[in-house]
């Protein structure tokens, strides 16, 4: 519409009559019609419906391995192909195994000088009884002092994965299984009841008896984790979080991996300043012997007792 | 004989980086966080002054792990190269850990911030004892840390895309561990030895007597495999795109600069002070690593440019710039390998910069990774266009940038190995036509003006300023700089790496 002239000057005029027999709003021979503005498309409910359906039927068809050529061919050839490889592998190790040094002999290569220092000398250097402990806690405790961190990490990957901290979900047995507890088993609570003071006391002496004999660390703190499942199964979260909750794992795991840390770096750092360590390593046999390994076994022991719980209470739904 | 106090501070760094990962399990996350960026300068700080130490006496020496010398104890050894690679990523990882800081709050849950800072705590811990290693057996342990540890970073951002990518790189990674475990077990049972020195006087021997050579070779074989598996090279690096283009952004940029190339370092490690180079030349295990890695740079380009996520398509590059390091293994010498060493530091470099550069690119754009929806996202965030761009061109190889040396090395490299010159002089030619043209198009399309996009797409779209976060643009500033570095000074830095390498026999 032109600025210079009126609305209804310029109605008059013949340019807007030209205008509306051009767009259709006046006809010459009908008069004036009706423009309905064009509906907006709209889709509805029933239809959004019926393509979602058949969406979803082009999913599972893809899937459907019954039906579906492609992926059937794919599978088959996908386990055909694993098979040939793990015979193939199978074939290199078994043949690589076959040209080893026999099992046994006296010259093999394994017999050298560092098996022969353990062996002989390993008593009087770390003061253990058990030759494995006194390997694995004083001659290779680098390794050691890895592995620990391994079990520690692995929790806390768990922890990443599994705990709920939502207080909301925290209500429903989608996840939360605490709502059925307490659980009052009369059999598993009196078995439970005698059971795992017994297991108890025997995981605390593999661990302290592992510089003397069979034992150590990682058995006895495996024992030890497996009583607290137990007693956790017969009585329930409510009174088993009277003494361990996620805060104590927390603590225990931190106080025994710090006192791990600081013994070993005492003595690393002395051994390769070659001062004396000041650690005596008492008479071997006794229970007080073999310098920090005792020390060492009894944090190991309290990292490995916490995973094993912590793993379990994980893999149940809820929180910590 | 009395050791000077600087020489334990690789100790220190083990201990520390160790230490602090149960001591982050107490803390809350902001001490957390806080005590992580501590750690990691004191790391990084300590490396340069053993790094100043080593370089100046001109001698690697070796750390006594305890009480009993080395065949029986454990040992570290700390050369000019590994003091430097110490140093290295560290820098890398304190920039990667700043620049995603602002996507972690968002990715993250609060209660289980803690937990991230104590998986890249023990992560900088298995990279720093895999460089100092000198016990074959220690090196397995460490690769355990830093597997489980690379697999909570992924999963730390909980959705089903990241999970599906944890599930898939924990099985590729522990297949790989297996076979290198596998593969200690026979080298353990024809030498009776851990220490990397010891194996390497019986492997001498045993070579050179012959009598033990198919167990020899399928021991060499299968710890090769098992690295280059847990390296993503070309045929196993399935897992790669999914757990580098979904997890969150430090994630990504720490593990795919940090975490693969600790496995090729241990590798190279493998090569001179374990098995002895000549026994490697002679298994011909690199002409394989070779094939594949051409392989690598060709299929990894390729899928890169099909690629419409610009994460993914970053992702995807990584499997071509592994490719370039295992051709430089491939090609059998030590300018070779030289080239290769230089190529890590390079895209260890570039690689995170892309990374925290496209998350700060899809923040102005209403949090999309698609490239299209990137439209003039360079107008938007200026700093991360900028650095973007530089990242880009140091992939392609432009001069001034860190890309270019490594590819001139490779280059220079190949001219000396008559039978395997054209292939690579071919490869390296079209693989940089191929970077160039996934990366240029990404590039052109952030630079497009926003005027060209529909209206509808483009209302997600925001300004983000350089005040907005501080800490970003001196992380962009940083990794540029890092960069310029590499391209423009690179003479001493090779002197430095081929000097240590050579401490290696």
């Amino acid at each position: 519409m032109s600025k210079k002239v009126s609305r209804e000057a310029y109605e008059k005029t013949r340019s807007f009559r030209f205008r509306q027999w051009f767009d259709g709003t006046k006809d010459p021979f009908l008069d004036t019609m009706e423009m309905k503005p064009q509906e907006e498309f709209c889709e509805s409910k029933k239809l959004i419906h019926e393509q979602e359906l058949q969406h979803r039927k082009i999913i599972e068809k893809s899937y459907d391995v019954e039906h579906n050529a492609q992926v059937r061919l794919f599978q088959k050839f996908y386990n055909i192909f694993s098979v040939i490889f793990c015979l193939c592998l199978l074939f290199i190790l078994l043949m690589g195994v076959s040209y080893l040094p026999q099992y046994g002999h006296m010259e093999n290569p394994v017999n050298n000088e560092v098996s022969a220092r353990y062996i002989e000398k390993g008593l009087q250097e770390t003061g253990a009884v058990n030759i494995v402990t006194g390997m694995i806690l004083d001659y290779r405790a680098f390794d050691t002092l890895g592995e620990s961190h391994v079990l520690f990490i692995a929790t806390c990957t768990v922890l990443i994965l599994l705990r709920v901290d939502k207080k909301k979900y925290q209500e429903t047995a989608e996840h939360n299984d605490r709502i059925y507890e307490p659980k009052n088993d009369v059999i598993l609570q009196t078995a439970a009841r005698v059971l795992v003071p017994a297991i108890e006391i025997f995981g605390i002496y593999v661990i302290l008896g592992g510089h003397l004999g069979p034992g150590g660390g990682f058995s006895g703190g495996a024992v030890c984790g497996a009583g607290l499942i137990l007693y956790l199964n017969a009585f329930g979260f409510a009174k088993t979080e009277h003494f361990f909750t996620g805060k104590t794992y927390k603590c225990m795991c931190f106080g025994a991996l710090a006192c791990y840390s600081f013994a070993k770096t005492y003595s690393f750092y002395t051994g390769a300043n070659h001062i004396e360590s000041g650690i005596p390593l008492g008479t071997p046999g006794a229970i007080l012997s073999s310098g920090l390994i005792l020390v060492l076994d009894i944090c190991v022991g309290l990292v490995v007792a916490g995973t094993m719980y912590t793993f379990y209470v994980m893999f149940r739904k809820g929180g910590y | 004989m009395k050791l000077e106090f600087v020489r334990n501070f690789p100790l220190f760094c083990i201990i520390l980086t160790l230490f602090s990962g149960p001591l982050s399990m107490i803390l809350s996350g902001r001490k957390a966080r806080y005590l992580n960026l501590g750690v990691i300068t004191a790391v990084g700080v300590m490396s340069f002054l053993v790094l100043a130490e080593v370089s100046g006496s001109g001698n690697p020496y070796v750390y006594r792990m305890g009480h009993f010398p080395a065949p029986w104890g454990n040992e570290i050894r700390v050369g000019p190269l590994e003091a430097f690679m110490a140093l290295f990523f560290c820098i890398i990882m304190l920039l990667s850990m700043i620049g995603g800081m602002y996507e972690r709050k968002s990715e993250i849950v609060e209660s289980k911030e803690n937990l991230y800072y104590i998986m890249v705590n023990l992560l900088l811990t298995s990279l720093i004892a895999l460089i100092y290693t000198n016990d074959l057996f220690t090196a397995y342990v460490f690769v355990e840390i830093n597997t489980i540890s690379a697999c909570g970073m992924i999963m730390i951002k909980q959705n089903g895309r990241t999970l599906e990518a944890s599930v898939r790189y924990m099985i590729m990674s522990l297949l790989g561990s297996g076979m290198l475990l596998l593969g200690i077990c026979f080298l353990y049972g024809l030498t009776g030895h851990l220490l990397m020195s010891n194996i390497q006087e019986s492997v001498a021997r045993i070579a050179a007597a012959g009598t033990y050579h198919p167990p020899l070779m399928v021991a060499v074989g299968l710890m090769c495999v098992g690295l280059a598996i847990k390296s993503a090279l070309f045929p196993f690096h399935s897992w790669l795109p999914d757990a580098y283009g979904y997890s969150t952004t430090s994630s990504a940029a720490i593990l795919s600069s940090l975490v693969s190339k600790g496995y090729i370092f241990l590798l190279i490690k493998i090569f001179y002070r374990v098995i002895g180079f000549d026994v490697i030349l002679n298994s011909r295990i690199i002409n394989l690593f070779f094939v594949f890695g051409i392989a690598g740079m060709m299929f990894g380009s390729i899928s890169a440019s099909r690629e419409n996520n610009i994460r993914r398509m970053i992702a995807f590059s990584s499997v071509a710039q592994i490719g370039y390091i295992y051709m430089g293994f491939g090609l059998g010498t030590t300018l070779g390998v030289m080239a290769s060493i230089y190529h890590i530091l390079s895209h260890a470099a570039t690689k995170s910069l892309l990374f925290v550069a496209a998350s700060g690119l899809s923040e102005c754009s209403g949090g999309s990774k698609e490239i299209s929806r990137l439209t003039g996202a360079g107008y938007r965030n200026r700093m991360a266009g900028v650095a973007f761009t530089v990242g880009a061109l140091s992939m392609i190889g432009f001069p001034l940038f860190s890309g270019f040396i490594s590819k001139i090395l490779f280059a220079q490299a190949a001219v000396d190995e008559v039978g395997k010159m054209l292939p690579t002089l071919i490869a390296l030619a079209l693989s940089t036509i191929l970077n160039v043209i996934y990366f240029m198009r990404a590039v052109l399309i952030i630079y497009t003006p926003t005027g060209y996009v529909s209206a509808e797409s483009g209302e997600n779209y925001t300004q983000v300023r350089m005040r907005m976060h501080p800490e970003k643009s001196i992380v962009f500033t940083g990794f540029i700089l890092l960069n310029l570095v590499l391209g423009l000074m690179s003479q001493p830095i090779v002197e430095l790496c081929s000097r240590g390498l050579g401490m290696f026999e």
